[in-house]
């Protein structure tokens, strides 16, 4: 009997990884059947400079992100000094801001006809481009600047939670044993945080890989700009596969290389962590440059662009009223909310389902696994190439279906699912499982197996213990993840242009119309409100963030209050 | 136990009724049936054809509905097969007609009307499918640094005296891609490949942003010439931040060996399955028809296929040009080869 429900759970959970793999299986296809074999071509020419480009650009976005993530995660939660209570939030404020918005707000800000350029020449009197050098921001550069500042924000709150779940004994260990706040961070906190500083840049990676409007729009020549080219110039969608899943095997290969590297080494914290975090107090001019330091990409990233946005929104608030700007909002909330809550649980099942199984090593196990990880990677692959990955197996399945019933009974019941909000939907879980899955893997991660063992042992099921053990203690991580997908979703372009519903407008889809032919001051008004819908939610994931340090105090709390509380009932 | 998980079982239960709330809501929304419509696959931006639409919609009270994307409606197409919903599709050249035709998803259409108003060599096989304007690859060059009649081939630009001195998009891109193809039709991929690796060397900075941006380098002085469509210099002209860009340069039409300008369209198919093929054939004739021509000719300055619509008096102060007449098919079929030239010569690097 219990052997038959383990049996059950496995196969849903392996089910349910297939069918979330099934778009990732589609493009697989479609690279094995492609209509004629571009790699000798392309080895000969934009290959190598495309792998260079790619490789260039993942290397500094993820240095760049790792940088600022890291250091200011570190300074808001482990140091006290002016203002940190506002930074502990508003450094998530960039994840809201869409890259290619950055890359065309800096654009219009710093090239020749900007306000910076047009200054500095009014200044020195220079009178055209060749008086005087400024650097090219639709550049290698350029791009890591814009990429950085909008995508540090997976590092910083990944590395944020990990830090504020740090037990305090291990850093006053470490300090009692004389080690500086410098050599306890690198030699005792940095190697506790790994797997989430880890988490945080893989997802930078996959969000560089599968970025096309910020490489386009700064003119380097990637990999995806490659595939891109391949598909739409030469007619191969076969080829554009196969690129992308190239792409794809870079990052799984990334992955498991880390994997391999902390292989059999635990992360699991004691249980005591009810005191708060200390705190290294900076005063003076310290305090003033930690302050900074978390300001400026806060300003950079989210403050300016803003700004820009909104006074060219200004000029077209009639918008507003005119246009379906509302109906716009509520299909990019329609998506985003649904995705939100689908990839939680999606993530939470599969993430539990691979935990269930740590301990053994047979062939279920490995496939639960691998089909698990399989789920997980949608997010390097570009998203038009993923949509096509969607298309196909639903298309197949309509189709199928139609042909069935027109055969019986003579009806036909055309496309039930393709070109529908929940093609839509299952897109973008499909998209971003890969984000909800990391933030939940990671919490459940640091729940410790003794947990299991207790609940297990009192006579919990293993669902039991997952509602009433290990979602109670991770509420904060699987609220975080939600947000996560849901400002992921309300960004998401290139899967929703394909896929969506005829006249059917999304905010990210309206602004593409205008971005794409680099009209700024209409799509201004939509631009501000991706990022304006963010704010709320970034809110609410750094308190979530924080909850994380104080479950404790909560329980006992409810303890207390119950135990007042009896002598009167 | 109990009361430590209540909380979460409340902020469950209050999201998830909120977020089935909205969507329920947006369904009925999305959903509303109405009887006459008509579903358009574009890849133009529906802000450049809404006017059109809406007339047609005034007109006949059939409802457009678009979708619009860069890449993957053809695919999109195919696969959804004989049930998909779409009846039409837009492109903005001759490669995505093509592309849609060989692929296999449009059908002809015997249209007295169409006939009438668009002309042979702007139609596809069998009519599968049909021009509906026309844009000439112009050159932009400086007004005050470009004489008159220095430059009047494409041919010329891999002329050194250009040196250091031509903006132009990515080599990647359609239009450049169709010109180029539209080269190696006339003169062969040799001579082509020479041209592409001459302009080249000849570029001013890396091709970058697009039409519009390479005219404003020149009017910035980054450079002295650039290729773009015809109707963007209307467009800037008609735009208050722009205007400045076009009124620096001159508008040259440049011939293609002893042809003429390279001209490509922009264009409709009717698609295989189309549930509402009447009410598609009607939007498609509405659209070939004086009023839309001009809507066309006057709003976005393009070149209306139709014979006898006045063009926009901007172009007419242009001048005539003579068109490069090649079966646009031709020019479609070396997108390939051309393209392969761009990865070869690296233009974009």
């Amino acid at each position: 009997m219990i052997k038959l429900g383990a049996l059950a759970r496995t196969f849903a959970v392996i089910a349910t990884a297939l069918i979330v793999a099934m778009p990732v299986l589609a493009v697989i296809w479609v690279a094995a059947t492609p209509t004629e074999n571009i790699w000798p071509h392309l080895i000969e020419t934009v290959l190598p400079r495309q792998i260079m480009n790619t490789g260039i650009l993942m290397l500094g976005n993820g240095i760049g992100t790792s940088l600022i993530g890291l250091g200011t995660a570190w300074l808001v939660t482990m140091c006290r000094f002016p203002g940190r209570r506002i930074f502990e939030w508003a450094l998530l404020l960039p994840m809201a801001m869409p890259a290619y918005v950055i890359a065309f707000v800096y654009t219009d800000f710093l090239e020749y006809a900007g306000p910076v350029q047009h200054g500095l020449r009014a200044l020195f009197g220079w009178q055209s481009a060749r008086d005087y050098w400024f650097p090219e921001i639709r550049s290698m550069g350029g791009a890591w600047i814009a990429m950085s500042l909008v995508l540090y924000t997976y590092v910083y709150m990944m590395c944020r939670a990990a830090l504020l779940e740090q037990s305090v004994n291990v850093m006053e260990a470490s300090r009692m044993l004389g080690r500086g706040p410098w050599r306890s961070f690198s030699t005792v906190v940095l190697p506790l945080i790994r797997p989430a500083l880890v988490v945080g840049v893989i997802l930078v990676l996959m969000e560089t890989l599968n970025d096309f409007g910020t490489v386009d729009f700064f003119a380097i020549n990637t990999l995806t700009k490659g595939v891109f080219t391949v598909w739409l110039n030469m007619g191969n969608a076969g080829g554009a596969a196969q690129i992308s899943l190239v792409m794809l095997t870079a990052v799984v290969g990334l992955i498991w290389l880390e994997r391999r590297a902390r292989r059999g080494r635990g992360y699991i914290q004691g249980a005591t962590r009810a005191k708060p975090l200390p705190g290294y107090l900076l005063t003076g001019a310290r305090g003033w440059m930690a302050a900074i330091a978390c300001a400026a990409p806060i300003f950079f990233g989210f403050i300016m662009p803003t700004f820009i946005l909104g006074r060219y929104a200004l000029t077209r608030l009639s918008d507003i009223s005119s246009s379906d700007y509302f109906l716009y909002v509520a299909n990019s909330l329609t998506l985003s909310v649904s995705a939100a809550f689908i990839a939680v649980f999606i993530a939470l099942v599969l993430a539990y389902g691979v935990r269930l199984h740590t301990k053994t090593t047979g062939f279920v196990a490995r496939l639960t696994v691998g089909a698990t990880r399989l789920a997980s990677v949608g997010y390097a692959i570009p998203g038009a190439v993923l949509a096509l990955g969607v298309l196909i197996p639903f298309a197949a399945f309509d189709n199928a279906l139609d042909a069935k019933m027109r055969d019986i009974f003579g009806i036909s019941t055309g496309l039930i699912l393709s070109g529908t909000i929940f093609a839509l939907i299952f897109a973008y879980v499909v998209r971003f499982l890969a984000v909800a899955f990391g933030s939940v893997e990671t919490a459940l991660g640091r729940v410790s197996p003794t947990m299991d063992m207790a609940a297990r042992s009192l006579g919990a099921s293993p669902l039991r213990t997952l509602f009433f053990v290990h979602m109670p203690m991770i509420r904060g991580s699987l609220m975080a993840a939600g947000i996560l997908v849901f400002v992921d979703g309300m960004k998401e372009l290139p899967a929703t242009l394909i896929l969506r519903p005829f006249g059917f407008e999304t905010l990210a889809t309206h602004v593409y119309q205008f971005a794409s032919a680099e009209q700024l001051a209409d799509a201004s008004l939509a631009a501000l409100t991706i990022a304006a819908s963010g704010v709320l939610p970034v809110i609410l994931l750094s308190r979530a963030i924080s909850a994380t340090r104080s479950p404790s105090r909560k329980f006992a709390n409810s303890i207390g209050r119950r135990v007042t509380l009896t002598p009167a009932g | 136990m109990t009361a430590d998980t209540r909380p979460l079982n409340s902020w469950l239960v209050k999201s998830v009724l909120a977020a089935g709330l909205i969507i329920a809501g947006n369904i009925v929304a999305t959903s509303s049936i109405l009887a006459q419509e008509v579903n358009v696959l574009s890849h133009r931006q529906p802000f450049l054809i809404e006017p059109l639409f809406e007339a047609f919609e005034a007109e006949t009270g059939i409802k457009v509905n678009t979708v619009f994307a860069e890449v993957g409606l053809v695919e999109r197409l195919a696969r959804e097969g004989r049930n998909s919903p779409a009846d039409l599709i837009f492109t903005v050249d001759i490669s995505r007609l093509e592309e849609a035709f060989r692929a296999g998803v449009t059908q002809p259409v015997t249209s007295p009307v169409l006939e009438a108003a668009i002309p042979v060599q702007f139609r596809g096989l069998n009519n599968h499918w049909w021009g509906l304007t026309t844009r000439a690859r112009v050159i932009y060059a400086a007004k005050d640094r470009v004489e008159p009649g220095e430059i009047t081939s494409y041919e010329d630009l891999a002329d050194p005296k250009w040196q250091g001195r031509i903006c132009t998009r990515s080599g990647s891109h359609v239009y450049q891609i169709g010109l180029l193809s539209a080269m190696i039709a006339h003169r062969g991929e040799e001579f082509s490949r020479q041209w592409l690796a001459a302009v080249k060397s000849n570029l001013a900075r890396r091709p970058q942003g697009n039409d519009r941006a390479q005219v404003r380098a020149v009017s910035e002085g980054v450079c002295d010439i650039s290729l773009g469509n015809s109707y963007y210099y209307g467009q800037m002209l008609d735009d208050p931040d722009q205007r400045d860009w076009a009124l620096a340069v001159n508008v040259l039409f440049p011939s293609l060996g002893d042809t003429g300008t390279h001209v490509n369209v922009s264009g409709m198919a009717l698609t295989l399955s189309a549930p509402n093929r009447d009410n598609a054939i009607r939007l498609m004739e509405f659209l070939a028809g004086d009023q839309a021509q001009q809507l066309y000719a006057e709003d976005n300055y393009e070149y209306p296929i139709k014979a006898g619509v006045p063009w926009a008096s901007l172009l007419t102060g242009l001048g005539e040009f003579t068109a490069d007449d090649i079966d646009l098919a031709l020019v479609a079929a070396n997108a390939d080869a051309a393209q392969r030239l761009v990865n070869e010569i690296g233009y974009d690097e």
